[in-house]
């Protein structure tokens, strides 16, 4: 069974702030790492090819440091990597990022299973690996908590909010993951040492045969018109101070005020 | 085809069942205003696919909806994606919309990325607010960064301009009984996909109360730092007689399960008290549970926007005035206080 992964990097925190002056994104001293969800989607790929056999493809789209992603990617146990990486993909909306990387599929070819995350935690659109999936022209299944290989058919199991679904769906197809489909392994030193040997492919916008009109921020149906940081709720706050004791006693004074003990 | 040619709103009246989702109804007010603010000449349209749906129609009607499209097939009876996305997008291209809103459901935002594709249009997701800047642009709001950064966006040359909305942050008006209006009935022609098939539906049946229904919260968020702590929140809540829940970060990583993620991206509270344990209060996670009455919350970090909507705080480590909290509170309840 041959399975691509999709992973994304993204700022490790939610306490992203805009620089004053510049209007910009302040990424300094800011981690990058792999987007918890697209973790969860590499798991899921790893458990599936220890199971069924196979090989699985980590993929990823951004600057040439992207590639940090890809190493942890492969330090997990991918097989190998592809780097999407060419400043004319630069400025991508959620069409503009799902048809290169639907078209990096096109190329690497005879896939059975494609994986992504349920969404990424920095713009939380959901839409790329559903996009993915139109451009290929395959079936998708979304919010999939657990998944086994039946023949020719991937059987899903959905979580909605009021129910679980059962779907059997026929390969090649696409499916997104929840977080509670597993635990994400940690990379163990030697597999770090070893995803430096394992195959890392960088292609630009021209390998992967894009239409020079869908990429990038020309290619971009949508645009932000501007970032900003919302404006602030004013609530008083009445802070308890002192020892650890003295805090404790006085939330229990106003707990027992408002009836709550 | 220029973008002048697209003319109206359109609404996905998304059902299951026959039941409208409550979204719809939001959208529709929503596109009333829209419509006053683009100069009152796009017409309101709501879009419902299914099996025998056509009796639907006078509650779109009574809830704002000025026509209805109905596309019935006995292949639309459940929802599958590649089928309802490839009648959306054919609708889309017969009567083009300028404005495309669907609820940012798990049933919207499984279809529309597809419809947008086929369509070569743009979509914004789960937008939080729209309007009309003062050119007359069609403006949507959205979080990003856990939304401590908001985004307004724009779709400027392709149309339909669509966008997935989230769940409540419209009001429905109120219905007006009798209302009428203009329906077509589209005779569609759509294979079922036999690739995708809906093998089994079970229920879930969650432990605890939902925690929009909690009366107290005691929740986690991402300043928790072994899963083990959760023990004593969940201890904590036991002791003031309600539920633990979380900010998005512990429902990322699988630690409480979605349903009890507070937020804009989880579940909106109200509850009478909540305590917040090591939440820095993302803009998201605000909108989740600002309107409870008596917000308490414990965070080291002085400068966390978590303060902005508490009334009671302490600027103190969790893992030391927690335990101290709890036994404070079986000292008083056992009498020895």
């Amino acid at each position: 069974m041959k399975i691509l992964v999709f992973v994304k990097q993204v700022p490790d925190t939610d306490d992203v702030k805009l620089d004053p002056r510049t209007g910009n994104l302040m990424r300094d001293g800011v981690e990058s790492v792999i987007n918890p969800l697209d973790a969860n989607g590499v798991e899921a790929a790893l458990e599936l090819k220890e199971k069924y056999g196979g090989t699985v493809t980590a993929i990823s789209m951004g600057p040439p440091q992207a590639d940090d992603v890809l190493k942890k990617a492969l330090a997990m146990g991918c097989d190998e990597s592809v780097l999407l990486s060419d400043r004319a993909l630069g400025g991508a909306d959620t069409l503009a990022t799902g048809y290169p990387l639907a078209k990096a599929a096109e190329k690497i070819g005879g896939y059975d299973l494609l994986i992504c995350g349920r969404h990424a935690v920095d713009a939380e659109t959901a839409q790329t690996g559903p996009i993915i999936a139109a451009f290929l022209g395959i079936p998708q299944v979304t919010l999939v908590d657990s998944v086994s290989i039946d023949g020719e058919y991937a059987v899903c199991r959905r979580v909605l909010p009021d129910r679980f679904e059962t779907v059997r769906v026929k390969m090649p197809a696409l499916i997104t993951v929840c977080s509670e489909m597993n635990t994400p392994r940690y990379p163990t030193p030697i597999n770090i040492m070893k995803a430096l040997k394992k195959p890392r492919y960088v292609w630009n916008s021209r390998d992967i045969n894009c239409d020079p009109e869908m990429i990038g921020a020309a290619g971009s149906p949508s645009s932000n018109k501007e970032i900003f940081e919302p404006p602030k709720r004013n609530t008083d706050t009445r802070y308890f101070t002192g020892e650890i004791e003295e805090m404790a006693s006085a939330i229990a004074d106003t707990l027992e005020a408002e009836k709550l003990i | 085809m220029s973008k002048e040619d697209y003319t109206g709103i359109w609404v996905y009246a998304e059902q299951e069942k026959g039941v409208l989702s409550k979204t719809v109804f939001e959208l529709l007010a929503k596109s009333a205003d829209l419509k006053k603010k683009l100069g009152g000449r796009d017409e309101i349209t709501a879009v419902v696919l299914g099996k025998s749906v056509s009796g639907l129609c006078g509650e779109l009607f009574s809830y704002g909806a000025e026509k209805v499209i109905v596309a019935e097939n006995d292949n639309l009876a459940e929802y599958s994606p590649r089928p309802y996305a490839k009648v959306l997008t054919a609708l889309a291209e017969k009567y083009k919309p300028s404005i495309f809103l669907l609820p940012a459901s798990a049933q919207g935002r499984d279809v529309a990325p597809r419809v947008m594709c086929n369509l070569r249009t743009g979509l914004t997701a789960d937008a939080i607010d729209l309007d009309v800047d003062g050119e007359g642009v069609f403006v949507q709001t959205t979080p990003n960064f856990g939304g401590n950064i908001l985004s307004h966006i724009c779709i400027k040359e392709r149309r339909p301009q669509m966008v997935t909305v989230h769940p409540k942050v419209f009001s429905p008006n109120e219905p007006v009984p009798g209302a009428a209006g203009k329906v077509i009935t589209e005779k569609v022609e759509v294979e079922a996909d036999d690739c995708y098939t809906v093998t089994d539906v079970t229920p879930r049946v969650f432990e605890g109360k939902p925690i929009s229904d909690c009366d107290v919260l005691v929740a986690g968020g991402r300043g928790i730092k072994d899963e083990g702590d959760l023990r004593m929140l969940s201890e904590l809540a036991q002791l003031l007689g309600g539920e633990l829940a979380c900010a998005r970060p512990l429902a990322d990583c699988g630690w409480l399960p979605h349903e009890k993620q507070i937020g804009q991206s989880g579940t909106t509270v109200k509850p009478r008290f909540i305590l917040n344990t090591a939440i820095s209060g993302s803009v998201q996670y605000q909108a989740g549970m600002h309107d409870a009455n008596c917000i308490m919350s414990i965070n080291h970090t002085a400068g966390a926007p978590i303060w902005d909507v508490s009334h009671y705080g302490a600027v103190a480590d969790y893992t030391k005035l927690v335990p101290a909290l709890i036994a404070e509170i079986k000292r008083r309840k056992s009498g020895n206080g």
